[in-house]
């Protein structure tokens, strides 16, 4: 790939640039409101991008993705009710048990096409939603409080803002190249020509349906790799961040950023999270402009952000 | 057995609801090719603008007939400013304009009403119970709802199926080109069966406003029980919505019953009592899962595509 200074590079790295040095900021200012913001975005854009894997890149709309940020963060919050706190112990079950879902859930999606994948992957967030909102032992619909963010055995403090704002920050750039390594591998190539034409790739003999799999599990995994963040970001977990308006907020930050692009939904999550924001200080009635703002970004913002600043897509 | 035929009598009161919604839904689909997540928003509209009107005019039945004018209304309106420019978008678009709408309608209504609910009561006679079959007594506000969702199903099936808008309806389903080039003002059918969607939708709203809250965010729940209907049932086909409405509301009630007790006679009680609800809530979600995988196109697809 060749590299060279274009608008979006520059949007990009100046992106990564604030992020990198919004710690030094807020120590200076003491401003924790704007660190936990941010850490907030910075998680959520992990789970962005993993949902850019598969509905970007690969063409699968799936409308369930948050059901995943719940399963990690759950797979945190049960193991510390059980007494295990290591995050080397949570946080790896948090990758597998999403990773175990995902598999499942992609199974039998993935034989759907079109609206009723949107649906299908749907339901089954709906299904892990009403399980957890059954999980007496680990708070049902009040949630679960976790008290005790996952340990490290002494190696990392996550109780240090700066050190979890870094450790979340490493992650999704970690994210951002995993992905942009994936797309642009044989493998990726597949993934995106299934997108392309599903029955030309099919013909020529790949079998579509082990490509898109591996790739939505890929994706599971991620997102329940933020799900784990995310719990112990907010020390506390419940059913609600897996209810279907969640799934339809992280389609719409990956939408207005750009789909299918490496820094899209980074910029996108940004972008939503700090608008609303922004916003909720001026009016208590944010949805007012968001929702009309999000039309728009539909009807007329083909590409999103990533589209405005970049000028038209090859792809 | 009492006890299981007044559960019946829920869970068809429940599918008539969710018909109302899922018809006006599918006709959407079906018809325009729109996903409409909006479409619990017009159901939160109906509710409120409901128990405003009620409030108004003391009385429920005008109440509800001007609730009902008012949700077509409204459904107009935002199908020609919002709605006309997704047609023919893909279905990635529909989910994000309309997810759109749905934030601004929340928080519109939180704008205009308030943040706290709002409660629309029934006249006097309506609270009352009737022996519907020896020994059984029901609410007849119920039976009303049953009654009047199974008239506006028959009506629907007759416009659809025996009038020439119908005609029309069906004709725009299956090519709307051809429909256009005939003469026909394929737009103004469009906006015609937008706003009809919307009127079914606010009335399914109205209806169960008496027996729940009027709240912010009431159509969110149901909105989605509504897709797995219609999804279960074939996209575009009233047929298959109305049959699949039964189905999931018999499901969903009777599971909710009998559930827990069911899991009481194989696993320890504190096991059946957590895992039951959870578990009577999933059921219609396997059902579709279920359908999907053995039947992608649902159990009535329909003929036009």
């Amino acid at each position: 790939m060749k590299t060279s200074i274009t608008p979006r590079n520059a949007v990009a790295a100046g992106l990564l640039v604030i992020l990198a040095v919004l710690p030094l900021y807020t120590s200076w200012t003491g401003n924790v409101f704007a660190m936990t913001l941010f850490t907030r975005i910075i998680i959520m854009a992990i789970a962005a991008v993993s949902l850019d894997l598969i509905m970007g890149y690969g063409g699968m709309v799936s409308f369930g993705h948050a059901a995943y940020l719940g399963i990690g963060g759950y797979a945190v919050g049960i193991l510390w009710k059980e007494g295990i706190a290591s995050g080397f112990v949570q946080w790896p079950v948090a990758i597998g048990v999403s990773a175990l879902f995902a598999l499942v859930i992609g199974a039998l999606s993935l034989r759907t096409r079109g609206i009723y994948f949107i649906m299908i992957t749907l339901a089954f967030a709906q299904m892990v939603y009403y399980a957890a909102l059954g999980m007496d032992r680990y708070g049902g619909d009040d949630g679960l409080t976790i008290r005790q963010r996952s340990t490290f055995a002494g190696l990392i403090d996550l109780n240090n803002r700066t050190v979890f704002y870094y450790l979340c920050f490493a992650i999704l750039a970690g994210s951002i190249f995993l992905v942009s390594r994936i797309v642009n591998s044989r493998f990726g190539l597949v993934i995106r020509g299934a997108r392309s034409n599903e029955r030309r790739m099919r013909a020529i003999g790949f079998p579509v349906f082990r490509y898109r799999l591996v790739c939505f599990v890929i994706a599971g995994a991620l997102c329940g790799l933020a799900g784990a963040l995310l719990a112990n970001h907010t020390n506390f977990v419940s059913p609600a961040v897996m209810f279907w308006t969640r799934s339809g907020d992280l389609m719409v930050y990956v939408v207005l950023g750009g789909l299918g692009t490496p820094f899209g939904p980074l910029i996108g999550t940004a972008t939503f999270l700090l608008l609303e924001e922004g916003l909720s200080r001026v009016t208590e009635y944010s949805g007012l402009f968001l929702g009309p703002g999000l039309l728009l970004v539909a009807l007329y913002l083909r590409g999103g952000i990533d589209g405005l600043i970049g000028g038209t897509r090859r792809d | 057995m009492l006890y299981f035929i007044e559960q019946c009598l829920n869970g068809v009161q429940l599918g008539m609801l969710l018909f109302l919604l899922a018809a006006g839904l599918t006709l959407i689909f079906g018809i325009m090719d729109l996903v409409n997540l909006a479409h619990g928003s017009l159901y939160m509209l109906g509710a409120y603008f409901a128990a405003t009107f009620a409030e108004a005019t003391d009385s429920f039945v005008i109440g509800a007939i001007l609730a009902l004018i008012a949700t077509f209304v409204s459904g107009v309106v935002l199908e020609i400013i919002a709605i006309r420019p997704l047609y023919g978008r893909n279905h990635l678009d529909h989910v994000l304009g309309t997810f759109g709408i749905l934030i601004f309608f929340n928080d519109l209504v939180r704008l205009i009403w308030g943040p706290a609910g709002m409660t629309l009561s029934l006249p006097s006679e309506m609270l009352n119970a009737v022996q519907v079959i020896p020994g059984i007594y029901y609410p007849v506000y119920r039976l009303v709802i049953i009654a009047v969702a199974l008239a506006v199903g028959a009506l629907l099936y007759f416009t659809v199926m025996r009038t020439r808008l119908g005609m029309l309806i069906r004709a725009g389903a299956s090519n709307r080109e051809m429909v256009g080039a005939l003469g026909i003002n394929i737009k103004l059918l469009y906006t015609l069966v937008f706003g009809l969607g919307a009127a079914l939708a606010g009335f399914a709203g109205l209806m169960q406003a008496p027996i729940l809250t009027v709240q912010i965010g009431m159509g969110e729940n149901i909105l989605i029980l509504a897709f797995v209907v219609i999804i279960i049932g074939g996209v575009g086909s009233i047929r298959g919505a109305f049959v699949a409405s039964i189905l999931v509301g018999l499901i969903d009630t009777i599971g909710r019953a009998y559930v827990s007790d069911m899991l009481h006679s194989v696993l320890s009680a504190s096991a059946a009592s957590t895992l039951g609800p959870a578990l009577a809530s999933m059921l219609i979600y396997m059902l579709m899962a279920a359908i999907l995988v053995f039947r992608p196109e649902g159990l009535f697809p329909a003929a036009t595509r």
